[in-house]
């Protein structure tokens, strides 16, 4: 067992963190109070190659592994987690499905220039009967000839306004229940394909978080993602591998507000003295690294064993889990050693601190991991 | 074009501090990163690479084996070879004996252009690059903010503090890069893996190159160092628009007013 990253990963976080710092860092309260979409960040970072790092070079990606993504994912969450999740769901959620169950033509058609970062990806699951009961589907899909025709709306969707490619589940057999559900790719500009306005939320901001409206859509034949009625399972993989994107963000966030923290407290002077020198700050400090390195730890592992070709499922759900309970336990104690200046938006942890929420959330509520992991040991 | 960039492994110098007895630097679990300088005018030789068919450029160091690790940053920035001069021979060089050793490197590999940084971080000396062109006895061209490819020649503007020259240089010739000739750009994951997993990092010892013993390492080293000292911040200044006649008065009131006179 080898706790120590090998020095490519190493590089690889000195690049993320460099363009972390200077490229999303300086604009992430914008991001924030702005509800602004990093459009340019987004650009950058396909020039940088962070928009295809675990796509195979053959499909103009990276080459690079799921580990390397991770890694990407939680250093740009360190400095804005609105950055973060753009790039895991356009990485777990649009370009994994594709490469893992396109056909040779599908992928060509799309992951170059998503792994380019050319065109930005999202994925539409989520529907306003449909959460965590993911089989509730309504949307449906009925092939007429050399097409689909999609009908229903898709909420809460990350990179919606954004997008050029959508991965969408929709019901072709309603009487099959989850063995009805199909994927397809949905490109921006298909005929009765429609963007509703961004919602507004508690953190990720910037994330243009949208509904996805299908009236009498257009599909090609040929845009049917993997086999009919075999949408579920796809979607469920799916979010296997975004669980590891997510739980990466809240590792982020997390480090994110532990280095705010370590370095206010340095300077923050009560009662004569840094606050750091009192033992209440210092054995809370040492609690959030420990909590931090223990989520790394899982984080870590999770997309070692998904880049093995090992089951991951499990070590994914612990992963997402654990990091995003750490999120928000790690978030809530750097605004408490921040005292009333955490509570105000300049200083950073605030913002971090909304941000942490969703990640217990999204892509698998913490309930959810937690049946996953109960039910493999229950099996 | 062949293009050579010599690179040096330095102490993040920003992470640095100063032992407050000794004024020595700490350079205990201080990072190591390519000297700013150097990364630059490796940038912009890969840029000049791209824009010119058929060139190459090679990364050349002199150092200690830790330095293949910045050596395999060059190469994932995009060198087409890594060169590390490593042998306890070079141990103790001063900015002499090390440009003797790299110039004796460079002139085993064909090349149009060298390009090293203006100047190191740790040491600040600004020497080696140039006195690598005296022992090729190729023009060099100092301080370089901009380079422009022409046939034959390279027009360069070489910046100062208050004004820039362009300089047309034929080639071969050396460049000495400031850090504003070109933003290194991010790595990349799939080269930082490329560069790791699929490419090497030449090591070479002094059986390698052709030099007299005698220009080698500590023996090949006249500089004596009398005391180091931290550089003193130099204030921002200010200017002031006279007419003929008047700048003697306000200098001389300004004086005054700081206590210096």
């Amino acid at each position: 067992m080898d706790f120590i990253l090998k020095p490519e990963y190493e590089m690889c976080r000195d690049s993320y963190r460099r363009f972390a710092e200077t490229v999303a860092a300086p604009i992430a309260i914008d991001v924030d109070e702005q509800e602004l979409f990093p459009l340019d960040t987004v650009n950058q970072m396909g020039k940088a190659g962070f928009m295809g790092i675990p796509i195979p070079a053959q499909y103009g990606g990276q080459g690079a592994d799921n580990l390397a993504y991770a890694i990407c994912v939680e250093e740009l969450s360190r400095v804005c987690a609105t950055t973060g999740v753009i790039v895991s769901a356009h990485t777990s959620l649009c370009m994994a499905p594709i490469l893992e169950n396109g056909t040779p033509e599908q992928k060509e058609k799309y992951l170059p220039k998503l792994a380019s970062g050319k065109e930005l990806g999202a994925f539409g699951l989520t529907e306003p009967g449909a959460g965590t009961d993911a089989a509730g589907q309504k949307t449906t899909a009925v092939l007429e000839g050399d097409h689909y025709v999609l009908n229903g709306s898709k909420i809460f969707i990350t990179n919606g306004r954004y997008a050029n490619v959508y991965i969408i589940m929709a019901m072709t057999d309603p009487s099959k229940g989850t063995r009805g559900i199909s994927a397809f790719i949905v490109e921006k500009g298909f005929e009765g394909f429609d963007i509703g306005p961004a919602e507004k939320k508690m953190g990720i901001r910037g994330s243009a978080t949208c509904e996805l409206i299908m009236k009498d859509c257009i599909v090609p034949k040929e845009n049917l993602l993997g086999v009919e009625g075999k949408g579920f399972s796809l979607a469920m993989k799916t979010l296997d591998g975004g669980r590891i994107g997510i739980a990466a963000q809240a590792l982020g966030i997390a480090q994110g507000a532990l280095d705010k923290t370590v370095a206010y407290v340095k300077e923050r002077k009560q009662f004569g003295k840094s606050i750091a020198q009192f033992q209440n700050t210092q054995f809370m400090l040492a609690d959030m690294a420990t909590q931090v390195e223990a989520a790394r730890l899982l984080v870590y592992k999770a997309a070692t064993y998904k880049d093995g070709k090992l089951p991951y499922s499990v070590e994914a759900s612990r992963a997402k889990l654990f990091a995003a309970e750490t999120a928000m336990s790690v978030t809530t104690k750097a605004v408490q050693l921040h005292g009333g200046y955490g509570y105000m938006r300049e200083y950073e942890v605030e913002r971090m601190m909304r941000d942490a929420k969703i990640t217990e959330i999204y892509e698998g509520t913490s309930e959810v991991q937690k049946m996953v992991i109960s039910s493999a040991l229950l099996k | 074009m062949k293009i050579i960039v010599t690179i040096k492994q330095v102490p993040d110098t920003t992470e640095v501090k100063l032992d407050p007895v000794t004024g020595t630097l700490i350079r205990e679990g201080v990072p190591s990163i390519m000297n700013p300088d150097d990364k630059a005018g490796l940038e912009a030789a890969l840029q000049l690479r791209d824009k010119i068919p058929g060139s190459t450029v090679t990364a050349l160091s002199m150092g200690p084996a830790q330095a293949s690790v910045m050596m395999r940053e060059a190469l994932a920035m995009g060198a087409d070879r890594a060169i590390l001069l490593c042998d306890r021979a070079f141990a103790g060089s001063d900015t002499l004996a090390t440009s003797s050793s790299i110039a004796a490197a460079i002139r085993t590999l064909e090349f149009d252009l060298v390009v090293t940084g203006r100047q190191a971080i740790d040491g600040d000396t600004a020497q080696v690059g140039p006195q690598i062109a005296e022992h090729l006895h190729i023009p060099n061209v100092s301080y370089a903010a901009e380079i422009v490819p022409e046939f034959g020649s390279l027009k360069v503007k070489r910046m100062f503090d208050d004004r820039y020259q362009w300089q047309r240089v034929k080639t071969p010739c050396l460049l000495t890069a400031l850090s504003e000739l070109a933003q290194p750009r991010y790595l990349a994951p799939g080269a930082v893996f490329r560069a790791w997993r699929e490419k090497e990092v030449e090591t070479w010892n002094v059986s390698n190159i052709e030099i007299d013993p005698g220009y080698l390492g500590l023996a090949g080293s006249p500089t004596k160092v009398k005391k180091s000292f931290p550089k003193a911040v130099k204030p921002a200044g200010c200017v002031v628009a006279a007419e003929n006649g008047e700048a003697a008065d306000i200098i001389m009131k300004k004086l005054r007013e700081h206590f210096i006179i």
